[in-house]
């Protein structure tokens, strides 16, 4: 019964919405179970939460390698959780908004997790410089045409690849570079993107009948496919 | 009016007539003075034209939940720029009074009125708003919402889907009789060799879902390739870890690197701190991540799930430190990083056959079998089209043309 009671859900879920997408009264049932879904993951948060509490203080009495970074988690945990439970320095009162300009819990996302937000995401920038010097290293054909379109269109995007190439005249502007990079993205490069988006769309087919069939059944702990 | 007798008949008639002038000149005069007065007394009066032919109808296949509304734009609207400022579309629900439900900008002529109930009639009345006011259409015809219990509109949406569909069950049914081919897939042929590299090395192996949640089937993918590879680990006896981003994917995780470990016969090796949770957010969970692997050196990462921003972060990461990188995302855009940054990527549909394919079962192939049935589908039709948009456009054969329109027809996403 433990694994026969899921894969029925699964089953019925999962043909109700196919079904949801041609008959018009049911259009809303996706969303419906999307709302299902975030009640569900709402109180799976504790566990998440319970388990973040857990294994730092671990690792703080067992003095593991690093336990000093598990107090500033602890503590940060804490405080954010204070922040917006009691509702610190909400200029309103309790009743008001958690994230009222000027309490702590907005002060605290607003001066300390958006700028370290922004300081990974900008980490991206050098990340993918050191990619693109791997990739477009001429190690055979396929990497090649890979450099020279990279080459391409990087050329394109300035306006040293648009002077470089202005005196072609108009009949033959498709050779200007800015316009060959246009037609590399819009031509080749969407081609291939669709081509990858034909092959997801159908694999995400397959691997929905073979959920739904119970084929499939290794996601809920089950390893006899 | 005039009472005369027959002797003075000229004279009657010379009254009459001078009555008559006068009438003529009074009646002329307050016609002019009537006139006078919309002209000369506000010069700034700016009249516009009301909107004409508002129409109230069906929306085609909802559940009884609106209408659609069309009507001629003013006059004033399209010969005059800026004449009208915009339409006011009002709403008298069953035989009510009006209200304003929406302002629409000049040239709009039509709007689509949602949220409405198939137990009450509607009718509507649109104005063409001037700085001077408002000049409204006559009122619709009262209308309720109809329901619609198919939606003929996705017709041919529902039979590709059956199409497929049947392909994928065909050969799901027929894959126990016969072995089927299927190509050898590098990324996952390189599991084994990857897992062994770590044993050998005495490092873990990291494996990364994602970011996204369990409603999202890339991440469904990723945990039932876990599934599988989780076994192996169990049986080198290799440390796996597993930091997540959502706590339902955890528990999912758990439950399933459990089972695995189980199956191999490797019970004891498990405990739940394999599995750990970070944090929902983004950069905060790629932050631990990248700290995980500049300081444990996993020798081999699994980046398998739905990845956004973050993918050449962690692969970068992941490449700086050494290790053997296996990556597979169904997001396009991320899928240039894994390849310039892993070792082995799987690309798109890769990553959803990947459980399949590594559980060599048969009705899973079968199903993989069925994809093809979809492929050979979509080249057939791109095919035709390409070659009837070219004869199309190049010779003007109506024909052609025709099968173009049919094909974008069908193929339509609206």
């Amino acid at each position: 019964m433990k694994r026969q009671i899921p894969l029925f859900i699964t089953f019925f879920v999962g043909t109700l919405l196919i079904l949801s997408v041609f008959i018009p009264p049911m259009e809303t049932l996706g969303e419906d179970f999307t709302l299902f879904f975030d009640i569900i993951a709402v109180f799976a948060f504790f566990l998440g939460g319970g388990n973040l509490v857990r294994v730092h203080v671990t690792k703080l009495m067992k003095r593991k390698p690093d336990w000093g970074f598990s107090i500033v988690t602890l503590v940060g945990f804490a405080f954010i959780l204070a922040a917006g439970l009691f509702k610190i320095g909400n200029p309103g009162d309790i009743a008001s908004s958690v994230t009222a300009e000027g309490s702590w819990f907005q002060e605290s996302f607003n001066y300390i997790l958006n700028p370290l937000q922004s300081t990974m995401y900008a980490l991206l920038a050098f990340f993918v410089a050191s990619a693109s010097y791997r990739a477009f290293r001429a190690k055979n054909r396929e990497a090649t045409i890979l450099l020279v379109a990279a080459f391409i269109i990087l050329l394109g995007r300035t306006p040293f690849g648009m002077a470089l190439t202005a005196w072609i005249p108009e009949s033959f502007s498709i050779f200007q570079i800015p316009n060959l990079a246009i037609w590399i993205m819009n031509s080749p490069n969407l081609a291939g993107q669709r081509a990858i988006m034909i092959g997801i769309g159908l694999g995400v087919v397959s691997m929905s009948l073979r959920l739904i069939l119970g084929i499939e059944r290794t996601y809920l702990g089950d390893d006899r496919a | 009016m005039f009472n005369c007798r027959r002797k003075s008949n000229g004279l009657c008639l010379s009254i009459f007539i001078v009555a008559a002038i006068c009438s003529l000149s009074v009646s002329v005069k307050a016609q002019s003075e009537t006139i006078d007065s919309t002209v000369v007394t506000d010069t700034n009066l700016v009249v516009a034209a009301p909107p004409t032919s508002v129409i109230a109808s069906e929306y085609k296949y909802d559940d009884a939940e609106a209408l659609e509304l069309s009507w001629v734009p003013s006059i004033d609207d399209q010969l005059v720029d800026g004449l009208v400022l915009a339409y006011r579309v009002y709403r008298a629900t069953n035989g009510g009074e009006l209200e304003m439900i929406e302002e629409l900008t000049p040239g709009n002529n039509n709007f689509t009125d949602h949220d409405l109930s198939g137990d009450s009639s509607y009718s509507y009345v649109v104005a063409a708003v001037t700085v001077s006011g408002e000049y409204s259409s006559n009122a619709t015809a009262a209308i309720s919402p109809e329901r619609e219990w198919l939606n003929y509109e996705k017709k041919w949406l529902f039979l590709i889907a059956l199409f497929i569909t049947s392909a994928i069950m065909y050969f799901i049914r027929t894959a126990r009789k016969k072995k089927l081919f299927v190509r050898k897939i590098a990324g996952l042929e390189a599991i084994d060799d990857a897992v062994g590299r770590a044993t050998e090395m005495g490092r873990s192996i990291l494996f990364i879902p994602g970011i996204q949640d369990m409603d999202d089937v890339q991440t469904l993918a990723g945990l039932t390739i876990l599934g599988r590879i989780a076994g192996t680990i169990a049986e080198y006896d290799t440390k796996l870890f597993m930091p997540v981003s959502r706590s339902l994917v955890m528990t999912a995780a758990r439950e399933t690197i459990k089972a695995s470990f189980q199956t191999a016969g490797r019970p004891d090796k498990y405990h739940d701190d394999i599995v750990t949770y970070v944090t929902d957010e983004q950069f905060g969970y790629v932050a631990h991540v990248d700290g995980i692997m500049v300081r444990e050196k996993p020798a081999t990462v699994f980046l398998l799930g739905a990845f956004f921003a973050e993918s050449l972060i962690l692969a970068e990461t992941g490449n700086s430190i050494g290790a053997i990188q296996i990556a597979g995302t169904a997001r396009p855009a991320q899928l240039p990083f894994f390849i310039a940054a892993c070792d082995f990527t799987l690309i798109g549909e890769e990553l959803f056959a990947a459980s399949a394919y590594l559980s060599d079962e048969p009705r899973a192939l079968g199903s993989l079998k069925g994809q093809d049935v979809g492929k050979a589908l979509a080249m057939f039709v791109i095919l035709i089209g390409v070659l009837a948009t070219t004869i199309a456009s190049a010779w003007h054969v109506e024909a052609m043309q025709t099968v173009v329109d049919t094909l974008s027809s069908v193929f339509s996403t609206k």
